[in-house]
């Protein structure tokens, strides 16, 4: 394979900062965003892109996870685990402060459970992730219209004040989220669960004759995304005022785009954290500055579909040393 | 093949052709060319650059200085390419397998050969190949329509070697042979010297890269030493010997050096065995067993259940099986590299410590400090030539590669390490120290499970089980080993 000088300088910095493009997109989204509307507005933006970015963050870690254990792996379980893991907090919440902690855990629970059910497929029946995760998604939608329908119970005030609430200015879900995306970044790169991941995302036959406990990792991969999908669902119930079935649609799309745009190989074994807030960012304000420009929602859609294309394409080229 | 004999013009001639990667200078300024009717030995030890010469030579590496010719026309760096090689008549069988897996074996011949094309494209091809395996390796036992992915490895090096063989359109003139016979058992390997000396006889010109001395003078016309990227010797063959040949490669050797005599004897053989397994098709009571503080040798014929039953093992210690028991914790060094060893996007360090990440960790966190502190003892330990163990896998020689796939199962805290042939193309050098090294570890009390082609490698063992067709043949001791033995175990019931 030659190697093409002119593409080297860019893939090389793919390579050391892959998370750079998705933030100096979001800053170039932002400044065109600003400059239609008359330079006025800034702060409000900022609000809103941390607040909306937050949910696209949550999910899209879960998923980096999943596209990180290799070629083929994705999650597609992500919105039915919003819709029914928002139905059961607020049904187990009540509306009552009290009862904030035992509807979240039990939330969390429906998420590892819908997440162990996703691998049992993959592993026991040998299905292809796609597929068991589609397949599965019908299942927990399925449950979560009989169990949600015509659910209408408003979230506890204080859980609504954290999904809503603003700290000098800043969102408290926005911080939340960042430091889970601080502590997930350090289990990637520091932790061997997240060694392991990414030796499986390279070469799954060398790492479990290297060790590695494949089946073990991966049944945590998709448990873990899960059950950021299912805290992502609360968090959501609790900032729209309840929980309501297609609130996880639009997740779905969002949470693959922002682990690609975030710079991570959907090869598999390459991958990163801050991107993701880079691209959650660059998601948002897209939408937002489309909005801004009066395009409508169809274009909208088409616009992210060439903007993953394009970064797949930026970010594909992976180069290797000597064959 | 009919080359003109008038011309003696070279068909391939570089002078002067550096090629640096990063830090490392694989090739350091090589004057080097071939005629029409020759086979040309290349040696030298890992990283002397040899690899990296081919790759200049088929096309697949723009060198950075110097000058390239084929067939007496200068071509510039950005215009040399496997196009430019391949029209010229160069042909390349490299170490690492370039096969589709999924394809079958006429499919992939057909992408080698464009211009077979139209209705039965197919047929043609596996006439092609089918004819060339015939002519190569009478009874290959290859179908043409099997798929690449379920042949053993030397079978898929002889489906390789023969597309690389066959002519359609343009004839090959020069085939590069990389380590052509290391995965290859020794009748198979015979058949392509054989033929190699019968394509040069009619014109055609080869390039013979091999750490096998014999092959080299049995079949080369002029020999050319590598080394630290320089050829630093070039004769005809028959100005060589064994010992002028390994001096000049640089590393003081000598060959005749009986085996040494294990420390372990076969009075140790008592007590628990650490390893109790046996191939799931084996009938009789025959069992492979391994002690503390033992090497056992597996050998064989290439493919015939060895790496399955090592994996069986390597399985057995963290799940039940039937068929093996084992008490401790097992390593495992991949022969196979690409397919089972390296962690491609991963520095040399990461390769190393993978098999180590809990030892290494506290609270399910790595400490930097401790993983790094491993890293450059095992790049001391096994002397691995690399500037920084942070420098990606793939800056290495395959050679070095293998290194670094050594100290990682030598670094771990396994007692038991099962290694899968993984000497295959590794230079003599570096053998000798892996066997010192593999020494010194069975006398700290580790065991070795050793599958090996090599007979030289078996008398390392303390213990050797021949296998044929996925059974248990043979149970050799030490004192009792002979290469006799071996092959009479390996083809006993199969020769006519």
């Amino acid at each position: 394979m030659t190697t093409k000088r002119s593409a080297a300088g860019l893939a090389g910095l793919a390579r050391s900062a892959p998370w750079l493009f998705s933030f100096v997109g979001a800053l170039v989204i932002f400044a065109v965003t600003l400059a239609a509307n008359n330079w006025s507005g800034a702060g409000q933006i900022i609000t809103a892109a941390l607040s909306f970015g937050a949910f696209y963050a949550i999910v899209g870690i879960g998923q980096m996870f999943v596209i990180t254990t290799g070629p083929g792996n994705i999650d597609l379980s992500v919105p039915a685990t919003i819709a029914l893991a928002g139905a059961i907090a607020m049904t187990t919440m009540g509306g009552s402060d009290a009862m904030i902690l035992p509807g979240l855990a039990a939330a969390i629970a429906a998420g590892f459970l819908i997440g162990s059910f996703n691998y049992l497929l993959i592993w026991l029946l040998r299905i292809p992730p796609i597929i068991a995760t589609l397949s599965s998604s019908f299942i927990v939608q399925s449950l979560a219209i009989v169990y949600g329908r015509g659910l209408r119970i408003a979230p506890p005030p204080f859980l609504a004040e954290i999904a809503t609430g603003r700290v000098l200015g800043v969102p408290i879900l926005a911080i939340v989220t960042i430091l889970l995306a601080v502590v997930m970044a350090v289990v990637l790169h520091r932790s061997v669960y997240g060694r392991s991941v990414t030796a499986i995302g390279q070469n799954i036959n060398a790492a479990d004759l290297a060790g590695v406990r494949v089946g073990t990792m991966r049944f945590a991969t998709y448990a873990l995304s899960a059950c950021f999908a299912a805290f992502c669902g609360v968090m959501l119930a609790a900032f729209s005022g309840g929980a309501s079935l297609n609130m996880g649609e639009e997740y779905l799309l969002a949470s693959i785009a922002v682990v690609v745009i975030g710079g991570t190989s959907v090869a598999g074994g390459f991958s990163n954290v801050s991107g993701i807030w880079g691209a959650a960012l660059f998601l948002y304000l897209l939408i937002t500055m489309l909005n801004t420009l009066g395009v409508g929602a169809g274009l909208r859609q088409i616009f992210t579909g060439v903007i993953i294309v394009a970064v797949i394409t930026l970010a594909g080229g992976r180069k290797k040393g000597r064959g | 093949m009919s080359p003109s004999a008038s011309s003696d013009r070279p068909i391939v001639e570089l002078n002067d052709v550096a090629k640096s990667f990063g830090a490392v200078k694989a090739l350091d300024g090589v004057d080097f060319s071939v005629r029409p009717g020759e086979c040309v030995g290349v040696v030298g030890h890992n990283g002397a650059g040899k690899s990296t010469l081919m790759q200049v030579l088929a096309g697949t590496l723009a060198h950075d200085r110097g000058e390239v010719r084929l067939n007496g026309d200068v071509v510039a760096a950005s215009d040399h390419s496997v196009a430019r090689a391949h029209d010229a008549g160069i042909r390349c069988v490299f170490q690492e397998l370039s096969l589709c897996p999924n394809l079958t074996v006429a499919e992939n011949t057909r992408l080698r050969h464009g211009s077979i094309r139209g209705f039965g494209w197919r047929r043609q091809a596996a006439r092609l190949i089918a004819t060339k395996l015939d002519e190569i390796f009478p009874d290959h036992g290859i179908s043409a329509g099997a798929v690449v992915g379920d042949l053993s490895i030397g079978r898929r090096q002889m489906v390789e070697i023969a597309a690389n063989f066959s002519a359609t359109e343009s004839e090959p003139r020069l085939v590069i042979l990389d380590e052509p016979t290391s995965s290859l058992d020794q009748q198979v390997a015979s058949q392509l010297l054989a033929y190699v000396k019968r394509f040069v006889e009619a014109g055609g010109s080869v390039i013979l890269i091999s750490h096998i001395l014999g092959d080299i003078f049995g079949t080369c016309d002029r020999i050319a030493v590598m080394r630290d990227g320089l050829i630093v010797e070039e004769r005809p063959a028959d100005k060589f010997d064994r010992h002028s040949l390994v001096a000049s490669m640089g590393h003081v050797t000598d060959e005749d050096t009986p085996a040494p005599q294990s420390q372990a004897s076969e009075s140790q053989r008592r007590g628990e065995p650490i390893v109790s397994a046996r191939p799931p098709r084996q009938t009789d009571d025959q069992r492979l067993e391994l002690h503390p503080g033992e090497i056992v040798g597996l050998a064989g014929l290439a493919g015939h259940g060895q790496t399955a039953l090592l994996r069986l093992i390597h399985n057995a210690a963290r799940h039940r099986s039937r068929y093996a028991s084992v008490n401790g914790k097992i390593a495992f060094v991949a022969g196979d590299r690409q397919a089972d060893g390296i962690f491609p996007l991963w520095t040399i360090g990461q390769n190393v410590t993978v098999r180590s990440l809990s030892a290494l960790s506290r609270l399910g966190l790595l400490e930097k400090g401790r993983e790094r502190e491993m890293e450059d003892r095992w790049r001391e330990t096994l002397k691995i030539r690399t500037p920084d163990m942070g420098d990606n896998i793939l800056t290495l020689s395959g050679g070095n590669q293998q290194k670094a796939l050594f100290a990682r199962a030598l670094a771990s805290d396994a007692e038991i390490i099962a290694m899968d042939d993984p000497m295959r193309g590794v230079d003599v050098g570096t053998k000798r120290e892996v066997y010192e090294r593999i020494r010194q570890e069975a006398e700290n009390g580790r065991a070795f499970l050793w599958y090996t082609t090599e007979f030289d490698e078996l008398v390392n063992c303390n213990h050797v089980y021949v296998f044929r067709n996925g059974l248990i043949a043979a149970d050799i001791e030490r004192d009792q080993l002979s290469e006799q033995k071996v092959l009479h175990a390996s083809f006993e019931g199969e020769a006519a």
